[in-house]
Parts: C-alpha cells; sequence; structure tokens
C-alpha cells in the first residue's frame, strides 16, 4: 500500500473508532432514558419516575386477571418472576392480552402504589412455532411463554 | 486473483461481465421468491401465538435484515473508493443507496402493519424502532448528498463521510433488542445458539432472505451498468455499446 493510501486508510478507521466511541459514551449516559419499560423489580427498587408516567413490562400473572362489571375495566398484576405489580386499566385490550403474555403498560403509580394505566400494548417473545407443538411443550410443562428467572420478559 | 479484481475495475470491462450475469441473477431472484412465498404463505403452519398473522414476517425480516446488509456494501464501497480511488467502487456504493433506503421503508411499513394486530400500536418509540428510522434518515442524507454535489469525485468523498459516520448505527439496530428493554421482540435467527423458530417456517424465511439478497445483486448490478454509462459517456468503449 502506498503511503498516500495508509493515510487514509488510517483517516477512515479514525472515524469510525472516533464516532464509535462517542456514540457509546452518549448512549450510556442516556441508558435509562432510552429503556422502553421499566420491570416490576426496577419499579418496586423505587428505579421508576415518580409523579409522572412512564412503562412498565412483564408478564400477565396467571389466574390475576379480573373485569369490572362495566366490562372495560380490568385488573390484574404483571411480574418479571421476582416481583409483581397491579394494574387497573379500562379500555380494549390487544388480541394477544392474557394469562402468561408479555405486555408493555403506559401509566402512572397512584398514592396506594397502584398502576394505573392508559394504555396496554402486547410484546411477543421470539418462538414461532406451529399451534401443536405451542401445545405439545405447554402439556410437557415448558411453557414457551414463561420465562425463567433473571432473563428478561 | 488480483488481476482478476484489476479488470473487474475496468468500467468496460464490468459493463461486459455484469451484462452477462443478469439474465441468471433475475431468473434466480424469481425462483427463489416464488418458491419462498408459496412455502411461506401456503406451506407454513400458523403461529401458535399470532395465528396467520406472523406470516407478514417472510417480507419483514427480509427487508430488515437487507436494510443493514445494504448500508454495509454502500460504507464498504465507499470505503474502497475512499482509499484506493477506484470509480467503479463510487458507483456500486451511490447505486446503493436508494435501494437500502427502500429496504429500510419497506421493513417500517411491514413492522407497522405488524404491529397495530400484534401490540396495539402502529408505532411505538422503543430503540429497535427508532434506530431503524435513523437508518432510513442516513440513507436519505446520503442520497441528498450525493444529488447535491455535482462533480462525482467530491460527491462520493463527501457522502462516504457521512456513510462512515452512519455506519455506528448498525450495530445499534441489530443490538438494541438485547441492550435495551423494547417493545420490539429479541432475535429469533441471528443468535447465538439455535433459531427458535420451527424448521418449517425457517425454510421460508432463508429463501425469502436470499431472493432479497439475489435481487440486490440484480438491482445494483442493473443501476451500476447505467451510472457507468453516464459517467463514461465520454469515452470510446460506450458509443459502441450504444451504436449497437
Amino acid at each position: 500500500m502506498t503511503p498516500k493510501r495508509k493515510q487514509r486508510l488510517l483517516f477512515v478507521t479514525l472515524i469510525v473508532i472516533g464516532i464509535g466511541a462517542a456514540v457509546a459514551l452518549a448512549l450510556s449516559a442516556f441508558q435509562e432514558n432510552l429503556l422502553y419499560f421499566y420491570t416490576p423489580s426496577q419499579v418496586a427498587g423505587g428505579e421508576a419516575p415518580k409523579g409522572r408516567a412512564f412503562r412498565v413490562g412483564g408478564l400477565v400473572e396467571t389466574g390475576s386477571v379480573k373485569r369490572e362489571s362495566d366490562g372495560l375495566t380490568v385488573h390484574f398484576t404483571v411480574t418479571d418472576t421476582a416481583k409483581s405489580i397491579p394494574i387497573t386499566y379500562k379500555g380494549i385490550l390487544p388480541d394477544l392480552f392474557r394469562e402468561g403474555q408479555g405486555i408493555v403498560a403506559m401509566g402512572r403509580l397512584d398514592a396506594n402504589n397502584q398502576f394505573v394505566a392508559d394504555e396496554v400494548l402486547a410484546k411477543h417473545d421470539e418462538n414461532y412455532m406451529p399451534p401443536e407443538v405451542g401445545d405439545a411443550l405447554k402439556k410437557a410443562g415448558m411453557d414457551a411463554m414463561h420465562i425463567k428467572p433473571g432473563q428478561k420478559p | 486473483m488480483w488481476t482478476f479484481f484489476h479488470k473487474l475495475a475496468s468500467p468496460k470491462y464490468f459493463y461486459d461481465i455484469s451484462g452477462r450475469l443478469l439474465p441468471w441473477f433475475g431468473a434466480a431472484t424469481l425462483l427463489l421468491m416464488l418458491a419462498g412465498l408459496y412455502q411461506g404463505l401456503l406451506v407454513a403452519p400458523a403461529d401458535y401465538q399470532q395465528g396467520e398473522s406472523y406470516r407478514i414476517m417472510f417480507i419483514h425480516v427480509p427487508a430488515a435484515w437487507m436494510s443493514m446488509f445494504v448500508y454495509m456494501v454502500m460504507a464498504g464501497a465507499g470505503i474502497i473508493g475512499l482509499v484506493w480511488k477506484i470509480k467503479l467502487a463510487d458507483v456500486v456504493a451511490a447505486s446503493c443507496a436508494p435501494l437500502g433506503a427502500s429496504f429500510t421503508f419497506l421493513a417500517l411499513v411491514t413492522g407497522s402493519l405488524w404491529g397495530k394486530p400484534m401490540w396495539g400500536a402502529w408505532w411505538v418509540w422503543d430503540a429497535r424502532l427508532t434506530s431503524e428510522l435513523i437508518l432510513l434518515f442516513l440513507y436519505l442524507g446520503y442520497i441528498a448528498l450525493q444529488s447535491a454535489i455535482d462533480d462525482t469525485r467530491t460527491a462520493a468523498r463527501a457522502s462516504t463521510v457521512l456513510a462512515l459516520v452512519g455506519v455506528v448505527n448498525i450495530p445499534i439496530i441489530h443490538y438494541s433488542v438485547v441492550w435495551w428493554n423494547t417493545l420490539h421482540q429479541g432475535a429469533t435467527v441471528t443468535k447465538m445458539g439455535a433459531p427458535s423458530i420451527a424448521t418449517s417456517m425457517l425454510i421460508p424465511l432463508l429463501l425469502m432472505a436470499l431472493a432479497f439478497k439475489v435481487y440486490f445483486f440484480t438491482v445494483v448490478l442493473l443501476r451500476a451498468r447505467n451510472e457507468v454509462l453516464k459517467r463514461e459517456s465520454g469515452s470510446g468503449w460506450v458509443k459502441d455499446v450504444l451504436m449497437h
């Protein structure tokens, strides 16, 4: 390689490394602002913002979904298998909403630590399989929708 | 080996050999696309959770993969053009940009159409979606910069620097679902360990990914050939081509 080319290649490498380092520093500084949602453990640990709206994400606890007689208000708890948080929501739930399903709720904590949601979004996992396989796994007690402790929902 | 590359870098030789390759690439695109769509829409089973709606993945996922792949090709060709001053590399880089922008746009639109029934929202500002949107803006900026500068060598130099700055976004897109809590799912195929997708669904996905890749090579060759003719319009061999 000629010195001229070496110099230009060095220039290219320096740009990529320089920008990479700058962005890495910026992203780590904004780390918590880039979180799309907080887990129930983070909320219990006081990491979630108080007095303003935020999102909480986790699995809908099995057996926790209760509907009020008006047909719109739903109470359920969301868990990350370590901690759980009770949520109240009034509105139409997405099709994928069911017990054991990962969801993300937008809202705020009220005075008695109840999370009041204005929006509930369903989060699906990265597993794709035919319904028969899903049923077979569920029977074998290896429900694909259930996460192992420590894993992100 | 090197002599082949040196020959390939000559616009005339590139024009000849790409002309001979094109029909094959076109035919392979058509075959792979048909096989992938048939497997994906008719043969693959419904998903245990998402039912039939998941089938949009056979467009969405290859388009999203291509949006990143094309960017790396574009930046790589740009670097080769910048460091080794190979004109053909500049042509390839410039030809990549509109294709990459189209793939990114397709990934965003199909993702939005998939998001509404599954998540319950057309768009959310999570790390994956936002970084993919930034990729679209990078492509658009690149295209704007290319067309704003008349001199092709200056245009290539300026837009390559922009492309280099944007390279940092590619690993961010890929790892966004790992580094941050996102509404978007984690990686199904491109992760360590076995893909968490049934083989009957993986086959059409890979077929479509291959079809998109060959399609990209087909169209980028077509675009590059046009661009070569335009940039070399003063030379004798172009006049020969145009006479025949």
